[in-house]
């Protein structure tokens, strides 16, 4: 399986994601530039963490319109992998590949901690490897992590099985209906605030972010 | 020329945490009169346009690709005076 990691100007956990990626699970990732036009040959992209383009107007509101944007869209509807992470899952949102917008944290702080998950849909790509229900501890970094969507988007989601990752007894965010990551319908597109990447030895702290990349690393070459 | 102003601003329905922690700031202060305090942001929009109509218009499109996001967020512009 290929894998491209897209960088944006402000992108900050592209390197983290390269090594999750590489160096713990010997997977073919790579890095590829927002100016990049074709995503051609690959199975799977990854939008990084970070502050894209400052984060100036909204966050991920400017990286829209890079032009990496059509392809990736693009795969998205060939049914090819898409996992944003962080700044990635607001890009996602303001892309319209996935419902809903990421707010200001309630606490108006920026929150730097590792947090307690449950997984709501074990069924994805990109969850298999774990247990449905299963409390992981992953970490958090953001400032505007608060997922909010109205009544009608939210029974949406939970009508198509859509909410993958709920904050387990803390809310650090104010996220509505505890949510912290969401997949589009088919289950293809994962967008998530916290950071799988950053839990995958036990020298950062654990390994509960690892059963995410392996449940899609498994699947090998996508048609 | 055209300048037209866009406010953008949550929808009432969607908590803003920025302008409830500064209205708990200033009843701090001891203004217990104010009960409620909106944060927004706003673009003034200068337009090579004279026709008005036609410069909200414009500002409309501009406003509903870009500058809102309607997930959460509500505009309302206005036409200022020319200096």
């Amino acid at each position: 399986m290929k894998i491209a990691i897209v960088v944006f100007p402000g992108s900050n956990c592209d390197i983290d994601m390269y090594e999750a990626l590489n160096t713990v699970c010997h997977a073919e990732a790579e890095y590829v530039s927002y100016r990049t036009k074709k995503l051609d040959g690959f199975d799977a992209v990854i939008l990084p963490g970070g502050f894209s383009y400052g984060d100036y107007l909204r966050a991920g509101a400017i990286a829209r319109f890079a032009p990496v944007i059509p392809a990736i869209r693009k795969m998205a509807q060939d049914g090819k992998l898409v996992l944003g992470v962080c700044n990635g899952f607001q890009i996602l949102t303001e892309m319209g590949l996935l419902p809903g917008a990421l707010k200001r944290n309630n606490s108006l702080q920026f929150i730097c901690e590792t947090v307690k998950l449950q997984v709501k849909n074990n069924q994805i790509p990109f969850t298999t490897e774990y247990d449905q229900d299963q409390i992981i501890d992953i970490p958090i970094a953001h400032g505007e992590g608060n997922y909010y969507a109205d009544d009608a988007t939210l029974a949406e989601l939970e009508k198509n099985n859509q909410i993958v990752f709920e904050y387990y007894q803390h809310n650090p965010n104010g996220s509505v209906k505890n949510i912290a990551g969401i997949c589009n319908k088919e289950g293809n597109v994962l967008g998530m605030m916290p950071h799988p990447e950053r839990a995958v030895e036990e020298v950062l702290g654990g390994t509960d972010g690892l059963p995410l990349f392996k449940s899609f690393l498994k699947l090998g070459v996508l048609a | 020329m055209t300048t037209i102003r866009i406010y953008v601003t949550y929808k009432p329905s969607v908590f803003d945490p920025q302008g409830a922690a500064i209205t708990d700031s200033v009843n701090s202060l001891g203004h217990q009169e104010v009960k409620n305090i909106v944060v927004g942001k706003f673009f003034d929009i200068k337009l090579d346009e004279d026709d008005q109509d036609k410069a909200k218009q414009d500002v409309k499109e501009i406003a509903e690709a870009l500058l809102v996001n309607f997930n959460m967020e509500t505009y309302r512009l206005k036409v200022l005076e020319e200096n």
